[in-house]
């Protein structure tokens, strides 16, 4: 997949809607992602977020509207052409429990018939750059912690240096001080990288760090779509909802440089 | 003489017979094998398929096993020789456990694992062979076994349609009134049953710690 350029968004939704079971997910999603731009798709659960995700690798196809990426429908995309440009994050990594975390990583490289040696030397690049031993290479992942696990999952995700990122609760399933490490660490990835990124999570606090957007979602519609910095300011009430929500804690937690200028 | 002494003294004998027992089971098992995984990995594909597949290799086991001997004695190229007759019947036999284990295994695979693949870009066949085959080993092996140990068993039937094998020592010593004989013919076909199951039972619980090694079968290197 070739870089978008800096006018075309690398993620679209065009009056996006999904159905299933004549229940509709998602309706009407009218959002757009550019290349370096990391938008957050906050909201509870139901909201439609990992639906909307799902969208933009073509495991799901809208039932009207378009979704594009890099200028082209999804439906138009050949599916696995498109999905091998796009890594791809969930809880707990995912991992092939029978593969070891070296050949977990190498996978889309394996498949893009990549040579050897530049299969292991992107490998070890890879585990340098999400912080962990190249020891680690040739265990399986049920002899990882959870931590260590969701950054071959990152690892994983960037292998075949694919332009878009797309991350399902990432670190939801982290313990809150690895949480926090990853977080810091995602985000000074993301600066250096400069990818579209999608990140779905319901956490306020997260979202506030990681963001350049955020798109609050709720039952299956787009509620606001902001810059982070406009987010934290704004009156809208399931907004302020979200914000009390998260109040109940030490202000330390949301971040002060988020909630006033621009970043 | 006790039965180990008569099975000396016709050795040449038990040694044909038991030859003969394993080929028949063994084609058997292996014919079931090619039919029965894919299949099974079919009906995983073609979800409208698994009742009616299944459902007919379960009728097929409720056929007594002598009727099938029976049913297929007719029948052009296959009723000719006792052996062809037998190994058909046998491996028809030996389709159930293989197809449905196949299908179960394929199934239980964690389907978020699968997902993770396709959505990665994997396509239908690298997926399968990647992913779903290999983590679904354990249980297809464990269907394999259970094929292997059937077969085994119902193929000391084989001798009353001429087919040979163990059984040949069985129905004689019926008919003789002779436990030796019967025991010279019952005793290494349990052996050999038991025998099968144990080293296909060996290769299953490896595959099956595949799926989810942990760092004390790591370090014991099972």
């Amino acid at each position: 997949m070739t870089d978008a350029s800096t006018f075309e968004p690398a993620i679209e939704f065009d009056h996006a809607s999904f159905c299933l079971n004549g229940r509709a997910l998602l309706q009407d999603l009218v959002l757009s992602v550019q290349q370096g731009e990391t938008l957050v798709l906050l909201g509870r659960s139901g909201s439609g977020k990992t639906t909307t995700l799902k969208l933009i690798n073509r495991l799901l196809l809208p039932t009207t509207g378009d979704v594009r990426v890099n200028g082209r429908r999804t439906a138009d995309w050949d599916p696995i052409r498109l999905r091998r440009g796009i890594g791809y994050v969930i809880q707990d990594g995912g991992l092939f429990p029978h593969f070891t975390v070296e050949r977990n990583i190498a996978l889309v490289p394996r498949i893009e018939n990549w040579p050897r040696p530049r299969i292991e030397e992107r490998v070890r690049q890879l585990l340098a750059t999400v912080g962990l031993n190249v020891e680690l290479a040739s265990r399986y992942p049920s002899q990882l912690s959870g931590g260590q696990r969701q950054r071959v999952g990152v690892a994983r995700a960037l292998a075949a240096d694919p332009p878009i990122l797309i991350l399902d609760e990432a670190f939801g399933a982290l313990d809150p001080i690895t949480r926090s490490e990853m977080q810091k660490e995602f985000r000074a990835l993301q600066q250096r990288m400069r990818k579209a990124v999608i990140f779905v999570t319901h956490d306020l606090r997260e979202a506030l760090l990681l963001a350049d957007r955020i798109a609050l979602m709720e039952e299956g519609r787009l509620i606001v779509d902001l810059p982070v910095a406009e987010f934290s300011r704004s009156q809208h009430p399931l907004v302020r909802a979200y914000v009390e929500a998260f109040s109940g804690l030490p202000d330390e937690s949301l971040p002060d440089e988020r909630l006033s200028g621009p970043h | 003489m006790n039965f180990l002494q008569f099975m000396m003294a016709n050795r040449q004998q038990v040694l044909d017979l038991t030859l003969e027992h394993i080929t028949l089971a063994g084609v058997a098992t292996v014919l079931a094998a090619l039919v029965g995984i894919p299949l099974g990995i079919l009906i995983t594909r073609i979800p409208q398929l698994s009742k009616p597949v299944l459902g007919g290799a379960n009728i097929i086991q409720t056929i007594p096993s002598l009727a099938l001997f029976g049913f297929l004695l007719p029948a052009p190229w296959i009723g000719e020789r006792g052996s062809r007759l037998a190994i058909l019947a046998l491996a028809l036999y030996a389709l159930l456990p293989l197809i449905r284990n196949t299908y179960a295994g394929i199934r239980s695979v964690d389907p978020a694992v699968v997902e993770a693949g396709r959505a990665m870009g994997l396509t239908d066949r690298q997926l399968l062979f990647q992913v779903e085959l290999p983590l679904a080993s354990g249980v297809i092996v464990a269907g394999l076994r259970i094929a292997a140990v059937l077969a085994i068993g119902l193929a000391t039937i084989a001798a009353a349609i001429g087919a040979g094998g163990l059984g040949e020592f069985i129905f004689r010593g019926l008919a003789m009134v002779n436990n030796q004989v019967i025991l010279a013919g019952a005793v290494p076909a349990a052996l050999l049953a038991l025998f099968a199951d144990f080293v296909i039972g060996r290769l299953e619980r490896r595959l099956g710690s595949l799926r989810s090694k942990s760092q004390f079968e790591q370090e014991i290197n099972i």
